[in-house]
């Protein structure tokens, strides 16, 4: 891709996101604040195309220790946001006292 | 270097095409979770765009190191598993300040990682791959740091308070400065750039996001991480300009410009501007009678069955649920008193401060957890002209965001932040621990005024009491 063309999709990808969030209830802050840390995750591809094709070994650590954190990301990213919106979704019945955990501190 | 599955020719148009279905998902996704009834599905949409985009990545031709490519995606996902399924519903801010941090540090090594390749092929590196990479080093770095003392801050592993640190915006300045340099220096030299001095703005860039962030205190710090996703995002748009990668450029740079919005937002429902929340600290020094350490006011203190006669006999109840109730589980309690109440006759509405909690919608969680009703929920613009209205308002572990010194004093480090006016209320009941001050470190006024009383005890446990308390009237 040439410089132009990737300032292109960026320059259009600002305005997607502008506009593809505004107007959002501040009951969904969090979670939507969650889902996009989440997508950032999508570093972690940097991570496999370094160690892909690493050629010593600090690249593969580094690249390694990428491809760690940038699944930690996505995968703590998207479930602890599902678990944000399934305290929205309709339950059926009340069942009593979901939580059994207790205590508190 | 071969593998069976490598199929896929980088950059070719097979791979771009995936990665457009990607992005696409990641626009839906985010779109969706803009809405109440969409917002699960768009969060699953956007997960399936990822896994989409992970797998087009794992099948480029020429990609190889499967042992250690799989081996670190299982344990980083086992992490974000585990951690993702233990954290209660308290502990969500400073998790996804944690899971942003990961991110940022993960885009600095990228970074990292194309500077050294650029450095052992020998041929340097063209500008238009060197400055992005740059960019994202230095932003990728700071915001791993920046969310990490977040982190910390929130999970009180050091002091919430403001840690102010003399000369802290010269030296902030000064750093900033020297990065810049040395980034020009780099670019200039980018035929043979010096991984010495690259090593060296990644640790600028560190000790930067450390002393950004050490210096505001708690109360201001979702504003801090909701901008440091967004600069997560650019960094992550950077690493996709130096690695030719338009899903990256697209997914981050969505996530920079969505973010930037998502902040200005919360920023506006605390009246606070970024810029204020990032150079001024939140008070600065505590000065004049603020600290209210040894100081003694007189405030009035009730017990459990005193508040159920209180409640019991109003005719409208607004419950302020603050950090203190999620701290102590006590929204599963809080219901059962409402409950108890409205049995009574009694109408109960909840006031929810737009940061109530520790994030925009925090509070909204936490209590749509204890099955309360959403059109209890009463916003702060919709809840305030009626508290002349309410019998009882009961504070529930708020603090600052119920403080009239926002309002009354134009001196008070929280001067102009809007509050649930609950001393408009004829009476406030306060259930909290003790009189300490809340997240901003400043004393509540609120405490102190002849229609207050105190019940100081656990939220949940004075919660428990009340209940039994109504129950045998």
């Amino acid at each position: 891709m040439d410089l132009m063309t990737k300032i292109t999709i960026f320059v259009l990808a600002v305005f997607v996101g502008f506009e593809v969030i505004s107007k959002v209830p501040t009951t969904l802050h969090t979670p939507l604040m969650s889902q996009t840390n989440a997508i950032h995750g999508i570093v972690m591809l940097g991570g496999l195309i370094v160690v892909g094709y690493a050629d010593d070994g600090l690249e593969y650590a580094i690249g390694a220790i990428a491809i760690a954190f940038g699944a930690i990301n996505i995968v703590g990213g998207f479930m602890v946001t599902d678990r944000m919106l399934g305290m929205f979704s309709k339950k059926p019945k009340p069942k009593p006292e979901a939580d059994g955990k207790g205590g508190g501190r | 270097m071969s593998s069976v599955l490598a199929v896929l020719e980088p950059g070719g148009e097979a791979a771009t095409a995936l990665y457009i279905v990607a992005f696409s998902l990641f626009i839906i996704g985010i779109k969706q979770g803009t809405h109440p009834t969409t917002a699960k599905r768009g969060n699953l949409i956007a997960a399936f765009g990822m896994a989409i985009a992970v797998i087009t990545t794992l099948l480029l031709d020429g990609i190889g190191n499967w042992g250690v490519m799989i081996g670190a995606l299982l344990v980083g996902s086992a992490i974000g598993m585990v951690a993702s399924i233990r954290v209660q519903m308290t502990e969500m801010p400073q998790m996804v300040a944690l899971y942003n941090g990961v991110g940022g540090g993960a885009v600095a090594l990228i970074a990292w990682s194309e500077i050294r390749h650029g450095i052992s092929h020998g041929d340097g590196m063209p500008l238009e791959i060197l400055i992005p990479v740059l960019f994202a080093a230095v932003v990728g770095s700071v915001s791993f740091w920046g969310s990490n003392i977040a982190f910390a801050k929130l999970q009180d592993l050091i002091p919430t308070k403001p840690l102010a640190v003399p000369g802290q915006q010269v030296i902030n300045a000064l750093l900033l400065i020297g990065i810049v340099a040395a980034c020009t220096v780099t670019a200039i030299n980018h035929d043979d750039p010096s991984q010495g001095l690259f090593i060296a703005i990644l640790l600028a860039a560190a000790l930067l996001g450390n002393l950004v962030v050490l210096p505001i205190g708690g109360a201001d710090m979702p504003v801090v991480i909701s901008l440091l996703n967004a600069f997560t995002g650019l960094s992550a748009a950077a690493a996709g300009f130096a690695l030719d990668n338009v899903a990256l450029i697209v997914a981050g740079t969505l996530v920079g410009s969505s973010g930037t919005i998502l902040t200005l937002e919360m920023a506006t429902a605390m009246n606070r501007s970024v810029a204020n929340i990032l150079f001024a600290g939140f008070g600065g020094a505590p000065s004049g009678g603020g600290g209210g350490t040894g100081e003694e006011r007189p405030h009035v203190s009730i017990g459990a069955q005193d508040a159920a006669i209180k409640l019991a006999y109003a005719d409208t109840v607004t419950i302020v649920p603050g950090y203190g109730l999620a701290v102590a589980q006590a929204q599963h309690a809080i219901k059962e008193v409402a409950d108890a109440l409205e049995q009574r006759g009694v109408t109960v509405n909840y006031a929810i401060h737009p940061v109530a909690g520790r994030m925009p919608g925090h509070m909204n969680v936490l209590l749509a957890e204890a099955d309360v009703p959403y059109e209890q929920l009463k916003e702060m613009e919709e809840i305030n002209p009626e508290m002349p209205r309410t019998d009882v308002a009961v504070v529930v572990g708020a603090n600052d965001v119920t403080n009239p010194a926002a309002k009354n004093d134009p001196d008070s480090p929280i001067a102009g932040m809007p509050i649930i006016e609950v001393s408009e209320a004829n009476e406030v009941i306060v259930i909290k621990r003790s009189l300490s001050p809340g997240f901003a470190g400043i004393d509540n006024d609120l405490f102190y005024e002849p229609n207050t009383s105190m019940l100081f005890a656990d939220a949940k446990q004075a919660a428990a009491d009340i209940a039994a308390e109504i129950a045998n009237l």
